[in-house]
């Protein structure tokens, strides 16, 4: 064996050429050029665009979709907390109550749910308790109450079910280890599974959350004045649909692009003794 | 607790022909056990033999389906009244769980806590002691496990050996009549288990009442006051540790010692 062979710091390295990558930006770029150029040459008036989307209409319907999106969404995970911690509980009778929620609100559609809520007036022209008061069902059922009840139950049943996953996906070791120090169901729940079970709970409820957003221009139907309903309402007025379509959604990607950023920072947070070791079991 | 009820060398622990079952599979056939006050009793056999399931039986982690357990001359998960027998709710069984600390296998330190919240946790959040002396406490029982240094650091970054040592201080906080120990050296290495079984030596020396689910027989030999050696959900054979370990009388005992040694 002659040394010079084992040599090879005196040769040059020429890196690997990526043909596959090269095809496929061109590709893109081409579609991506020819959806751009038809829109600029479409029957588009983007000035229109510019115009409405900041107007006090627009604002107001940001703010009522926000708005909606964050109590519907706080509605839903309360109710998902309580029926996980129920249908996870030794009484029977809790359990099956927590089962056929998660059944009857996540069977359901969406809209029909808050077509009912809406209409509740038409079951029940009253309500309240016997005796102590009453009042007019019409009163009550708003569009704004009506939205907040049909989004935040159903948003229940399906949060129900990430919860209870969590709360699965945390060792038996932990609730015994909670048990041996002498605390008692819920003690163990609040301090011990809860923390835990949240790494895993926090990803789907964000992503849930941003489908919240979109989810609230439902309400829209029932005259609920978020920002669907509000380009609605001035394109009714001045027929630019598309412009005003466009606005919404511009809005709608602001939004979800805002929460994707927040939802990495809570998982961040909840990932603590975890992440901190550099493993990602 | 009705402890001052007890004579001094009433037994601390009573089982009175405990059974369990899981299933058609009887894992405890009737087992007859009392253990004095600061006693030591290391509790040896086979996998499978229904010692683990015994100790899980005294904290409630299991529940009994026949005879009956005393601890501290209190009845565990009932409460007699008159002729009655009234099981016991949620809350309660908590607070009779509160004397008696529990070491595991696998450790179970709470991973998103650090080694000192790990301890201060019962003592706050069910004791309701005051925060900073619960701390104070928490590092003594660390200068005493010999891990002070890592107070504040989560469990994770420390060894086997170290997780086990933080999860005896974290019994001890509680302040506990009796330490029970299920197999606490099975998961280690090697060459961790030493510092784990000097921690517990420490603690036998103090006068704590101990119950010990081991493989360590030498340890059971150096320590343990009494070795009890189970089997097919039966306490085969219990006497004085020396003598159960060198001659036993059984000759289900002899074979798995002889076993083990091999």
């Amino acid at each position: 064996m002659t040394d010079t062979v084992y040599q090879i710091s005196h040769l040059t390295l020429v890196p690997k050429r990526h043909y596959g990558r090269m095809i496929a930006a061109v590709l893109v770029l081409t579609v991506l050029a020819i959806v751009i150029h038809a829109f600029a040459v479409g029957q588009i008036e983007w000035n229109y665009v510019a115009e409405f989307l900041t107007v006090p209409v627009i604002m107001k319907g940001l703010v009522n979709t926000i708005v909606m999106a964050i109590l519907a969404m706080v509605v839903g995970i309360v109710l998902g907390i309580v029926f996980a911690i129920m249908r996870l509980s030794d009484n029977p009778v809790l359990s099956m109550t927590a089962l056929g929620y998660v059944w009857l609100f996540r069977a359901i559609p969406a809209l029909l749910q808050l077509l009912l809520w809406f209409n509740l007036a038409l079951v029940f022209p009253t309500i309240g308790i016997p005796g102590l008061f009453s009042v007019n069902t019409v009163d009550v059922m708003t569009p704004f109450v009506a939205a907040l009840l049909g989004l935040g139950i159903q948003q229940g049943a399906f949060t129900a079910e990430v919860v209870r996953a969590g709360l699965l996906s945390v060792d038996r070791g932990q609730y015994e280890a909670a048990q041996t120090i002498g605390m008692t169901r819920l003690q163990m729940l609040r301090r011990i599974v809860m923390p835990q079970a949240m790494r895993v709970i926090v990803p789907p409820v964000g992503n849930e959350f941003i489908g919240m957003v979109k989810l609230t221009s439902l309400a829209s139907v029932i005259q609920y004045a978020e920002i669907l309903h509000s380009a609605q309402n001035i394109y009714y007025a001045n027929s630019r649909v598309i412009e005003l379509l466009i606005v919404a959604a511009i809005w709608y990607l602001v939004v979800v692009t805002i929460l994707s950023l927040i939802q990495g920072r809570i998982e961040k947070y909840f990932s603590k003794g975890v992440v901190a070791a550099g493993n990602t079991k | 607790m009705d402890m001052q009820n007890l004579s001094a060398n009433a037994p601390l622990v009573v089982a009175a022909d405990v059974r369990k079952h899981f299933g058609s599979l009887e894992v405890l056939k009737g087992i007859n056990v009392s253990v004095p006050k600061g006693e030591v009793l290391c509790i040896i056999g086979p996998s499978g033999s229904g010692k683990s399931t015994f100790l899980r039986c005294i904290n409630q982690l299991e529940r009994i389906d026949g005879g009956a357990i005393w601890v501290g001359g209190e009845l565990v998960g009932f409460r007699r009244d008159g002729n009655n027998l009234y099981e016991l709710d949620d809350a309660q069984i908590a607070r009779q769980r509160r004397s008696i600390g529990m070491v595991f296998q696998r450790f179970n330190l709470f991973p998103h806590l650090t080694v000192t919240e790990n301890i201060i946790e019962g003592p706050v959040q069910v004791l309701r002691e005051n925060k900073a002396e619960a701390k104070d406490r928490a590092h003594a029982l660390l200068e005493r496990v010999g891990l002070i240094d890592k107070r504040d650091v989560y469990p994770v970054h420390l060894s086997g050996g170290q997780q086990q040592r933080v999860a005896i201080a974290r019994a001890l906080a509680m302040r506990p009549q009796l330490l029970l120990f299920d197999e606490p050296t099975s998961a280690l290495d090697p060459e961790l288990v030493g510092e784990v079984l000097n921690v517990m030596r420490d603690l036998a020396h103090s006068g704590m009442t101990m119950i010990v689910v081991t493989h360590e027989l030498g340890f059971a030999r150096e320590v343990s006051h009494r070795t009890a050696f189970m089997d097919q959900g039966q306490l085969v054979e219990i006497g004085d540790s020396r003598s159960v370990l060198a001659s036993p009388q059984q000759a289900r005992t002899r074979e798995f010692i002889s076993a083990v040694h091999k």
